[in-house]
């Protein structure tokens, strides 16, 4: 009863978003209020029916009700509750529901929160909003069930595949979500921006909370998820440059260029067709990593849930969606007039170079996660090649490294017109001990890879530019303290954010560099009571024991670590078999420290009472997850100024040349 | 020439569209096999030590349908796929040979397989990949179809499961009986 109540639920959702995708658009075209007005409450209903779709399913997993194909294809009666409620989420059908259920927060958010918004515009974004909707619910309706019935129902069911069994994965899908769809908000307001032919300093300010909001969530749940393969895969790694995660990616390396073209128009009033042309892409990388993801067109560690019939489904939405969006763009973004003037050496030029350094690299991750399908296709099936690694690291590094550089700089320049030379002056402390460091790396690691010199040297010129442009700001040690203190405190929350951002990524720098390039390993046997040394840290063995969990068998093994005699940490490796699927899993055994991670997996067991064990030693890996959380708390700090909230700017008078497309 | 400046995302994203349409209807878990319709290679490997003494060659795969699965104790993917090669067995659906690779010495894979059951009918033991060169081996589990005459039929890359069986091996399978008859 209750799954019907949920079907149904969801059935009323796609009535109400094929109205809402009419009656506003068309009462913004005749300017009648009312008809704009019904965007908002049909945005509320929506948000309402599949919040209880949502809730239905999550019942009948939390009561393990087997007469569901869903709740027995992903769930076990002895599952732990934590589990069962994340198992909603963690099959194809839930993550789909859940896609909708987040594309219908965001639509209820700028309905209730988007009070200062010009009507017309508003309805405008919220229709574009339930078309993007009602493929979604046809497509959950049509292909992807997550109420269907099965009779008999089962005794018990088939369990969750074990990967997706920790506490990480439990949140890390939501995250992500929150990160992929929150950009359809900046989209559907690209497209009515579209539609009415203007783009101007207060669509920007409206814009830019919603693209941050969902480029928080996505930052942190890239981190999360590659946190997670760092402590459950057992390689030691944590981004394997997989088309899943590149999925991820290059929707954050479009949105972050997005953030701050943002602001270009809103300061500068230009940059305007490039910043919609953003948005469409930002979305459309979303939509395209949902295709990747769904339809087994690529191969991956991630892709638990592939079928080409959703596939067709999912491209023909995304040649209506893109497709129409990049359509529309070539016909009305020419109209788009900026009136700023455009000087290279300046705020807004280094923010352009930002943007281009970011949507070159989204361009690059897309060549290499797309090529070995292009191959794939041209030789007809003959030819399979995977695109790795060093691809990506050989391509992204020299891309994102004059980045990093010019992002220590560009927040010293002026608008309109920057003094490039001034502002490296100011950096000279900056540059001094990044080439100190980098001195002194180089000597330390003799003659391993370049890219860990080139790593401290960029990392800690961002660092400490970013720490110089903050005092920079609040005139330290040229006025009086008690003033650069007040200063401090009184510093606009955007801008703290950008610093806290800007520092965020330098740590996060340290982090990839450390892992990337000095990551030590050992792989041997070992019988209990041996010892094997790892950058001067010792690990003794001290033997392995068979435990029961709830819904696994599990081989604990136990390390103990020393220095110089201290005892530094115990360690506590797990080899796990689910036994509903009799499926191993590897927990890694990992103590952080600040200087790096010690890392302790344990393998299977020989005839003479030893196992095979891999420990490594994984320098400076907790700095990339603070780095990543410091990025997050900078937008977060960001998305809180109470610029965004009150006082967004008039909108211009419209210039003349572009009228409005009534 | 401005405007065209425009269309270009929209062009790129078409040509990118058409790419994805191909891929759906290749499987790029399927990887091109040269054996395919051609004879089993020869291969002569001893048997697993404790196991028994008789050996895995080519000359056995003649006389009825069976499958080839190469294996070894390393190999997390083929602890994943061993119980259904168990079901198997006990069901007693098709002979599945081993082809035991890799193995870093004599025990291993004999331990293995008294730890987590013994699938197999004949085994042979392949530490220097003679056999699995032959087969044109990339990675384990890999399961080969093998028909009456001796011919490879099939490579299945991965571990088998219910979907695969059901799919795609038990389907051939019975189609590979019912030729001849």
């Amino acid at each position: 009863m209750i799954a019907e109540l949920g079907h149904f639920a969801l059935i009323l959702a796609l009535t109400v978003a094929c109205l809402q995708g009419v009656v506003p658009l068309v009462g913004a075209h005749r300017g009648q209020i009312s008809w704009m007005r019904f965007a908002d409450q049909s945005s509320v209903v929506q948000f309402v029916l599949v919040a209880i779709s949502f809730g239905c399913l999550t019942y009948a997993y939390v009561t393990s009700d087997f007469s569901l194909v869903n709740v027995v294809q992903n769930s076990h009666s002895a599952k732990p509750m934590l589990y069962k409620i994340s198992g909603v989420w963690g099959n194809h059908e839930g993550s789909m529901l859940l896609w909708v259920l987040i594309l219908a927060i965001f639509g209820a958010a700028v309905a209730l929160f988007g009070r200062y918004l010009p009507p017309a515009l508003k309805a405008r974004a919220l229709s574009i909003q339930a078309l993007v909707a009602i493929g979604f619910y046809l497509f959950i309706l049509l292909t992807s069930n997550p109420f269907e019935r099965m009779f008999p129902p089962a005794q018990d069911g088939q369990d969750l595949n074990p990967l997706l069994q920790d506490p990480g994965l439990a949140f890390h899908p939501p995250m992500l979500y929150l990160g992929y769809v929150g950009f359809s908000m900046a989209f559907s307001f690209a497209i009515a921006a579209l539609i009415e032919g203007r783009v101007d300093a207060a669509w920007a300010r409206w814009v830019r909370p919603w693209t941050l909001a969902a480029w928080c969530f996505l930052t942190g749940g890239i981190a999360l998820g590659s946190w997670w393969a760092y402590y459950e895969l057992g390689w030691g790694g944590f981004w394997f440059w997989d088309p899943v995660e590149n999925a991820s990616f290059m929707p954050w390396l479009i949105g972050t260029a997005l953030l701050h073209s943002c602001v270009v128009v809103e300061k500068r009033d230009t940059m305007k067709s490039w910043t919609i042309f953003l948005a469409i892409v930002a979305f459309s990388f979303s939509l395209l990593g949902t295709f990747l993801v769904r339809s087994g067109v690529l191969t991956s560690v991630h892709a638990f849930a592939t079928d080409p019939e959703r596939g067709v489904f999912i491209l023909i939405l995304l040649l209506i969606v893109i497709g129409g969006s990049f359509a529309l763009y070539a016909w009305r973004a020419p109209q788009l007039k900026s009136t700023g003037l455009f000087q290279p050496i300046s705020r807004e030029g280094a923010l352009l170079l930002n943007n281009l350094l970011m949507g070159t690299a989204a361009g690059v991750v897309l060549l290499g996660t797309l090529y070995p399908l292009f191959i794939d296709a041209i030789s007809n099936g003959q030819d399979k090649i995977s695109v790795g690694a060093p691809f990506f690291n050989a391509v992204f590094i020299p891309l994102m490294t004059p980045m990093v550089a010019a992002m220590a700089v560009g927040p010293l320049l002026a608008w309109k017109r920057g003094d490039l030379a001034r502002a490296l002056k100011t950096l000279w402390l900056a540059f001094v001990a990044a080439f100190a460091l980098a001195v002194a790396t180089w000597v330390w690691q003799s003659g391993q890879s370049p890219w860990g010199i080139v790593g401290v040297a960029i990392g800690s010129w961002l660092a400490i530019g970013t720490l110089i442009e903050l005092a920079e700001r609040i005139r330290l040690f040229r006025l009086p303290l008690g003033q650069s203190l007040r200063r401090l405190v009184n510093q606009p929350r955007a801008t703290w954010g950008m610093t806290l951002a800007h520092f965020g990524l330098a740590l996060a720098v340290f982090g990839v560099t450390g892992a990337g390039a000095w990551k030590v390993e050992s792989v041997q046997s070992m019988r209990p009571g041996e010892t094997v040394t790892v950058s001067g840290y010792e690990f003794r063995f001290d033997g392995a024991a068979e435990k029961q969990g709830p819904n696994y068998l599990t081989t604990e093994a136990r390390f103990t670590v020393s220095k110089d005699g201290d005892v530094v940490a115990q360690l506590f490796p797990e080899k796990r078999v689910y036994t509903v699927r009799q499926m191993p899993t590897t927990e890694a055994g990992i103590h952080t420290l600040l200087s790096g991670d010690l890392y302790a997996v344990v393998g299977d067991s020989k005839s003479d009472g030893s196992y095979v064990t891999r420990i490594y030693f994984n320098p400076l890996v907790a700095w990339m997850w603070i780095g990543s959380l410091t990025m997050v708390l900078g937008g977060a700090l960001s998305l809180s100024d109470r610029r965004f909230r009150i006082g967004a700017p008039k909108r211009s008078a419209v210039p003349a040349g572009a009228q409005p497309a009534e | 020439m401005k405007r065209l400046f425009y269309i270009l995302p929209l062009a790129a994203f078409l040509v990118i569209g058409v790419y994805l349409a191909i891929g759906l209807t290749l499987d790029p878990q399927k990887l091109p096999n040269m054996l395919e319709g051609k004879p089993v290679p020869a291969f002569n490997l001893a048997g697993l030590e404790g196991r028994d003494e008789k050996g895995f060659a080519n000359t056995d795969l003649r006389g009825e349908v069976s499958l080839v699965n190469v294996f070894g104790s390393w190999c997390v993917a083929c602890r994943v796929e061993h119980p259904f090669l168990m079901k198997i067995k006990e069901n007693g659906w098709v002979p599945i040979h081993g082809i035991d690779w890799r193995e870093p010495n004599r025990t291993a894979g004999p331990q293995w397989l008294r730890r987590h059951g013994d699938p197999y009918t004949l085994a042979g033991d392949d530490p220097k990949s003679k056999a699995a060169i032959a087969f044109g081996v990339t990675g384990a589990p890999e399961t080969f179809v093998v028909d009456k005459q001796g011919i490879i039929r099939y490579k299945h890359v991965g571990p088998i499961d219910e979907k695969v069986w059901s799919g795609t091996l038990n389907p051939l399978i019975e189609h590979l009986r019912g030729q001849g008859e």
